[in-house]
């Protein structure tokens, strides 16, 4: 039988609140949100927090929505589609308007855990958990997202690659919260033409995540999500994300530089896939050997680049 | 700490520990065992009650945060002695052998069927994936799940069926 050790609990009636109660108890104090992450490591002792702030109640921080971007055209260049923290992954998977901007996140959370799971684990809180073979890190990477962090002194951005410090680690110090994902829209996203910012115009996004696991629901092998920004057949925009392939900031960097200004040809996808399986750092476990990982972390780089790139073409030219 | 919890309908306030897991308040505590303590590793799904509407797995949630929120479990399905036609379908398809994980999926099943009155096999089959049956290979529960949805108002006065639940 797996039991917390013992904790107190105080629940958070606000944002604001859920600040004052980490600061009050100190860096022993944990944020529960879902609990699917922490709860499982609190029952094996590897987490023992002194204070769990249930910010569940926080309706604050649930919601999926687009800002300065147009839903009925897709979303509009230059707008943003924003996650709260609390946002449950079943809510984004859910979401049309995310699945439409962003296939990239429906691919990503129709393969995390199970529907059940993904009834009550949060997006937020999988980012968190800095789990290093987390789907959501290795998918926030590859769209270059940015992520709200609150503390009492005030509000901070980071860019999603600059999140996480080590394996379960982030940038998060004690006495903060995150609150919100930020993903920005630019190019075409499907329906009418693009508008406003005239740089992005002609620009047709697509995006797709790969991932291999042992079983439903399991943790990926390896796993890899990829954007692609394209002007006609030309990259102007590529992002790379890899998960449980030991990646520096979950993503493939110097691939997606090998890509920028690039012809989306099957020639060119698959020296990324070289290029971002000769940069990761895979480890052997119970999952698989070091070479298989890199041999995945190659093969659904290509996947995921030809995927997003069949994606990009079916939306209407701009 | 003291929690009140609406659990299939009835009000409860008990004091627990924080660290207390839902499946245990509801097995030990309120001795409503229907609902199955199975892996205790939120691989199995035999746990799974409703937290408000939303079907999750109660050994991965503190009964402190159901405080102030409604819990239902499958002793909820049956009502004025007549089965639930997902409880009905179990029994006609041989939906389980040993029953252990038959709580949890009955619950699933039972929220699918409410947002998916039709749904697929596949469907089906995607809804309880996440949810382990050592013994019927699942092919039979999804058979049950299709027959609940093929006889929605069984059981009810004016529908087919209505078996009397006598024990």
């Amino acid at each position: 039988m797996q039991v917390p050790a013992h904790v107190e609990y105080e629940k958070a009636a606000s944002v604001e609140h859920a600040l004052e109660l980490l600061a009050r108890f100190g860096p022993e104090a944990r944020i529960l949100a879902g609990g699917h992450s922490l709860i499982p490591m609190m029952k094996l002792r590897l987490a023992q927090p002194e204070t769990l702030v249930d910010i569940n109640g926080l309706d604050e921080l649930s919601y999926l929505s687009v800002v300065n971007g147009s839903v009925a055209n897709g979303g509009a260049p230059g707008g943003e589609l924003r996650i709260g923290a609390l946002t449950r992954h079943a809510q984004l998977l859910d979401s049309a308007i995310a699945g439409e901007l962003f296939a990239i996140l429906h691919d990503a959370e129709r393969v995390i855990a199970d529907p059940i799971v993904r009834n009550w684990g949060t997006i937020g809180g999988s980012l968190c958990q800095a789990d290093p073979s987390e789907d959501l890190s290795a998918t926030f990477a590859a769209l270059k997202a940015t992520l709200v962090i609150r503390g009492q002194q005030g509000t901070r951005t980071v860019p999603a690659r600059d999140f996480h410090t080590a394996p379960y680690e982030t940038v998060v110090a004690p006495g903060e919260i995150l609150t919100e994902i930020r993903i920005a829209i630019r190019g075409t996203h499907g329906g009418q033409k693009a508008r406003g910012d005239s740089k992005a115009r002609g620009e047709r996004i697509g995006s797709a995540y790969e991932k291999v696991g042992r079983r439903v629901g399991d943790w990926p092998v390896g796993a890899a999500g990829a954007a692609l920004w394209l002007r006609g057949d030309t990259i102007v925009e590529a992002g790379i994300g890899l998960s449980a392939v030991g990646a520096r900031h979950f993503a493939a960097a110097e691939a997606e530089e090998f890509l920028r200004g690039a012809a989306a040809t099957p020639e060119a996808f698959a020296r990324a896939g070289e290029i971002a399986a000769q940069h990761c750092n895979p480890s052997a476990d119970q999952r698989g050997p070091a070479d298989y990982k890199r041999h995945l972390a190659r093969e659904l780089t290509i996947r995921a680049l030809r995927r997003a790139k069949l994606r990009a073409e079916a939306r209407p030219a701009a | 700490m003291q929690i009140t919890v609406t659990v299939n309908g009835a009000v409860y306030k008990r004091e627990v520990e924080p660290r207390l897991l839902l499946i245990h308040f509801l097995r030990d505590d309120l001795r409503l065992t229907g609902s199955h303590w199975g892996c205790d590793t939120s691989n199995c799904g035999a746990c799974v009650v409703w937290l408000d509407d939303t079907p999750v797995k109660s050994c991965t949630v503190l009964a402190a945060m159901a405080d102030g929120h409604r819990v239902r479990t499958v002793e909820d399905l049956e009502r004025g002695g007549r089965l639930d036609p997902v409880q009905e379908g179990f029994a006609q398809c041989h939906g389980l052998q040993c029953g252990f994980c038959t709580p949890g999926m009955m619950m699933t099943a039972r929220w699918l069927l409410d947002h998916h009155p039709d749904p697929s096999p596949e469907k089906i089959r995607e809804a309880i994936s996440g949810q382990i049956c050592r013994c019927t290979g699942y092919e039979n529960i999804v058979r049950s799940i299709v027959w609940a949805s093929k006889h929605a108002g069984w059981g009810q006065p004016d529908g087919e069926g209505g078996t009397e639940v006598t024990a």
